[in-house]
């Protein structure tokens, strides 16, 4: 097996607010290997975005981040400022959900782009602007030199998600992280972004660190997949083989709640209930509550990681109750 | 560029502003009681000494002619005599204004490089001592009357303490500045106070937003992060507000003035108006109104400057 890009072992991350405590990441361990896409996927609230702020120390105190998150075999939880500053952007660069709140407004693309390049390369201010332009043309904005002067709001959704991956690519990070990149875009662009981010991945050789809440995204576009609920990574396995034989009742679930290659006006099995909130004490599988497979063994403990096949971890302790193979739809 | 254009937009949109201005001033002065004539003889005038007076400056003639003459002297850069003191109103003012404006930009000069360092303080050290301390004294500053912080300076600082003059203008550029510097800190204290309180709130605003999360996630430094993305953006807000607070400092100079005993255009004012000397209350409220309005412009110019947004 390659060396691992990135490890991260016994992420914990904490939000404090009115004086009480919540764990928005309850003890997560994960890899990214280079080149690979990891898709992170879970609903609102399962600390999918906690997670990726926590790679990239942007929780703020009196938030908290525990555990160990190896870069190249390097600890960068913890790092002083100016350390952690040459790993963000240079190293691991992030984007996020939504384009038109993560741009700065009153910045031109290009002085979002060239501030970059300033801060991680030794590059001249006009082969600053050089790069500048060959970065938007990367990520296929028509017009790129035109282009750069534009502020933000300038720009139609899927441009400015494009311009937000060209700045956060400029100084050639070895990995992306990326915020449900495509949540806030019109349905026509979502598709166009995932395919640039794959694109780039493949050319750039870059590893990426998808997070969604859509399978169909993750089945598209990833090499790995990590099911997260209640703070927790409840699954982890090749896509072809979660989607294959899921072996955690929740993705189960999730994956039966796909509307892809049903008949229509069929309705869509759903998970009843609701996912336990931040703050709530669980006992026992944060899922039991939904799970249509729940036994006695799921009610009480802490549900350990499970080896169920090669590559392929839950946290299921009831997996050998599931169906072995989900039947093609 | 987008941005001249938007420069010539907002001067041509200011035309009518001064053009009220002018009526305004004209009318006010006459609707106030008494008349100049009254006001130079004293209680005992014959109504013959009135009406010679009153023929002498013109006050005799209809309302609409009065303006015209204004408004044509006033084209030519004449805004007539002190009636008081027989000299050229513009030679009163030019004398004195110098005095007055300096004193304006050395306050507000003071009052950015208070506010700014301060209210990122208070906004990064968020509800510790330091910001709970500053907003108390601030809460202070602001109930404190110019006049009463300007004695207080005064006595302690100036008389007392013997640290800085208690009056006079000084010599050369820095003795000028070191004069001045009381003054200007009394009335750069209300300012900075209105200022602070703005931009803290601004950059705690400010420092949640999404883009300063991706700035950082860039790779930027601090400094960078706080100078460029935090600041200006937080400006944005405070500039007008900067701007209004700017306006009122010219009134308040005038007061400030007087209990320095400055030579600007303050004791000219007050003078004017006991004595009804028309011509140099016109000239002087003239003088504030136009500044005030620069003051405005220059503000929307500058906020323009910082959000693209507004002109585009």
């Amino acid at each position: 097996m390659t060396e691992n890009l990135l490890e991260v072992h016994g992420l914990r991350t904490e939000y404090r607010s009115d004086g009480r405590r919540f764990t928005a990441v309850d003890g997560i361990d994960f890899t990214v290997g280079p080149g690979e896409i990891l898709g992170l996927v879970g609903e609102s609230g399962s600390g999918k975005s906690a997670t990726l702020r926590s790679i990239l120390g942007l929780i703020k105190p009196p938030g908290r981040v525990e555990g160990r998150i190896l870069w190249r075999g390097r600890d960068i939880h913890g790092l002083a400022p100016s350390a952690l500053q040459r790993v963000r952007g240079a190293e691991i660069a992030m984007i996020f959900q939504d384009p038109m709140t993560a741009l700065n407004p009153v910045l031109t693309v290009g002085q979002q782009i060239r501030e970059s390049l300033a801060a991680h390369t030794d590059l001249s201010a006009s082969d600053r602007q050089r790069r500048a332009i060959e970065l938007l043309d990367l990520v296929g904005i028509p017009a790129a030199a035109s282009r750069l002067d534009d502020y933000p709001y300038q720009f139609s959704g899927g441009i400015r998600q494009r311009a937000m991956i060209a700045i956060a690519l400029a100084a050639k990070p070895a990995l992306l992280l990326a915020d449900e990149p495509t949540t806030a875009l019109d349905v026509t662009i979502q598709d166009q972004i995932i395919k640039l981010i794959q694109r780039l991945a493949a050319e750039l050789r870059m590893s990426v660190i998808l997070v969604t809440h859509d399978l169909g995204v993750v089945a598209e576009s990833c090499d790995r997949v990590a099911v997260m609920y209640a703070g927790r990574i409840v699954e982890t396995a090749p896509v072809a083989t979660l989607f294959r034989s899921p072996r955690h009742a929740y993705t189960l679930g999730l994956l039966q709640s796909m509307p892809v290659g049903r008949s229509p006006r069929t309705p869509l099995p759903f998970i009843p209930g609701a996912p336990p909130r931040p703050g709530d004490s669980l006992n026992g599988c944060a899922f039991a509550a939904r799970c249509a497979f729940v036994g006695d063994e799921c009610r009480h403990g802490r549900p350990e990681t499970r080896h169920v096949g090669l590559d392929h971890m839950t946290l299921c302790r009831r997996a050998e109750a599931l169906p072995a193979a989900l039947e093609p739809a | 560029m987008g941005y001249w254009r938007f420069v010539l937009r907002r001067l041509l949109q200011s035309a009518p502003t001064f053009a009220l201005i002018t009526v305004l001033i004209f009318l006010l002065v006459r609707l106030l009681p008494g008349d100049p004539a009254s006001a130079m003889l004293g209680d005992r005038a014959t109504d013959e000494a009135v009406a010679r007076i009153n023929a002498s400056l013109g006050t005799d003639l209809p309302i609409a002619s009065q303006f015209l003459r204004f408004l044509g002297r006033l084209l030519s850069g004449d805004l007539g005599q002190s009636q008081a003191l027989h000299v050229p109103v513009t030679e009163l003012i030019g004398e004195r204004m110098p005095v007055t404006l300096l004193l304006a930009a050395y306050a507000m000069v003071l009052a950015t490089l208070i506010s700014i360092p301060l209210a990122f303080l208070m906004a990064l050290y968020r509800d510790r001592p330091l910001d709970i301390a500053l907003r108390g004294a601030f809460q202070l500053g602001l109930s404190m009357p110019t006049f009463y912080l300007g004695l207080l300076f005064l006595t302690v600082l100036g008389a007392h303490l013997r640290i800085f003059p208690v009056g006079g203008l000084g010599r050369g550029p820095v003795g000028i500045l070191y004069h001045l510097f009381l003054p200007a800190l009394t009335l750069a204290l209300g300012l900075a106070a209105v200022i602070t309180r703005s931009l803290r709130a601004a950059i705690l605003e400010v420092l949640q937003a999404d883009y300063i999360d991706f700035a950082r996630a860039k790779g930027l430094s601090e400094r960078v992060v706080l100078g460029r993305h935090v600041l200006r953006n937080a400006l944005i807000s405070t500039v007008t507000l900067f701007g209004i607070n700017l306006g009122q400092l010219i009134g308040g100079a005038v007061i400030t003035e007087t209990v320095f005993s400055l030579p600007g255009v303050g004791r000219l004012l007050i003078d004017a108006i006991f004595g009804r000397d028309y011509p140099v209350i016109e000239g002087l409220t003239m003088c504030f109104a136009v500044l005030v309005s620069i003051i405005f412009i220059v503000t929307d110019l500058f906020q323009a400057w910082l959000d693209p947004r507004v002109y585009r």
